[in-house]
């Protein structure tokens, strides 16, 4: 537990699962819980390297921005997904191909 | 013990997030995404991060997943059908997800990492306020802006036209 290589390990595995969700999720609402995911790994990338750079903490103050954006993409990327289910009746994002109806 | 706990919640964080990705009903996934996030503050603790593992645990437990599952209850006819879908090309995403994922593991163990501990603070609320009120205002404030354009372009959006 005190070492680098662990969280990053953990970071690492956690990106490539977000990675695997990403490509293969047919389901807009999916694929965002698959991002979140992507984000989550960056986040503990930065606080572990703030952690282990000799408890600097402008790593902390990247990973309050990456979840406030996160919080921000999160809210858009829904209202996106909701008005394409009242439009196309359907949120799977290969049939949701044409940008109208 | 603290070692346990360690990988405890770290094999907590892993299996739930390979829940998230390939289980097939869309609420379980939601709720297994909870658990990650829980697992990832846990995280966060380990590594003397309290005021991120708060903000986790505030905007992404109390914020974000309640809105996923806003969406999904929104987006599916929940009394007709199940909240599942099935996914495409597993194997080629499996493909790419693992040999990334290898790669990553490569590099890392490879890397001789800069490694100094510090000394381990008390609270970092105060650090990060100092900061963000000084060194970094002014993404604080381009962030404050953008959670307002966030939140007027979201209502803008979901609103039902007549």
């Amino acid at each position: 537990m005190d070492q680098l290589n662990n969280y990053l390990f953990i970071a690492a595995a956690l990106f490539s699962i977000g990675l695997f969700g990403v490509i293969t999720r047919r389901n807009g609402i999916a694929v965002l819980m698959g991002v979140e995911l992507i984000l989550n790994s960056a986040n503990l990338n930065f606080v572990a390297f703030s952690r282990f750079g000799g408890m600097n903490l402008d790593g902390h103050i990247f990973a309050l921005i990456v979840i406030v954006l996160a919080a921000a993409e999160a809210a858009v990327a829904l209202a996106i997904v909701i008005n394409i289910y009242n439009n196309l009746n359907t949120i799977n994002i290969d049939e949701a191909s044409s940008m109208r109806e | 013990m603290a070692d346990i706990l360690f990988w405890f919640i770290a094999l907590v964080t892993i299996v739930s997030a390979m829940t998230v990705v390939l289980n097939n009903q869309l609420l379980y996934s939601a709720i297994a995404l909870l658990f990650t996030l829980f697992g990832v503050a846990g995280l966060y603790i380990y590594l003397w991060a309290d005021f991120i593992a708060g903000v986790q645990l505030l905007v992404y437990i109390g914020g974000i997943n309640v809105l996923i599952i806003f969406g999904i209850m929104l987006t599916n006819r929940i009394s007709s059908v199940r909240l599942s879908q099935t996914n495409i090309q597993q194997g080629v995403g499996g493909v790419v997800g693992f040999w990334i994922f290898l790669m990553l593991a490569m590099v890392i163990n490879k890397t001789q990492w800069y490694e100094s501990t510090g000394a381990e603070p008390s609270s970092t609320v105060y650090e990060v306020g100092t900061l963000l009120m000084t060194k970094y205002i002014l993404p604080f404030e381009a962030a404050s802006i953008l959670l307002l354009g966030a939140l007027i372009g979201a209502a803008i959006l979901s609103r039902q036209e007549n």
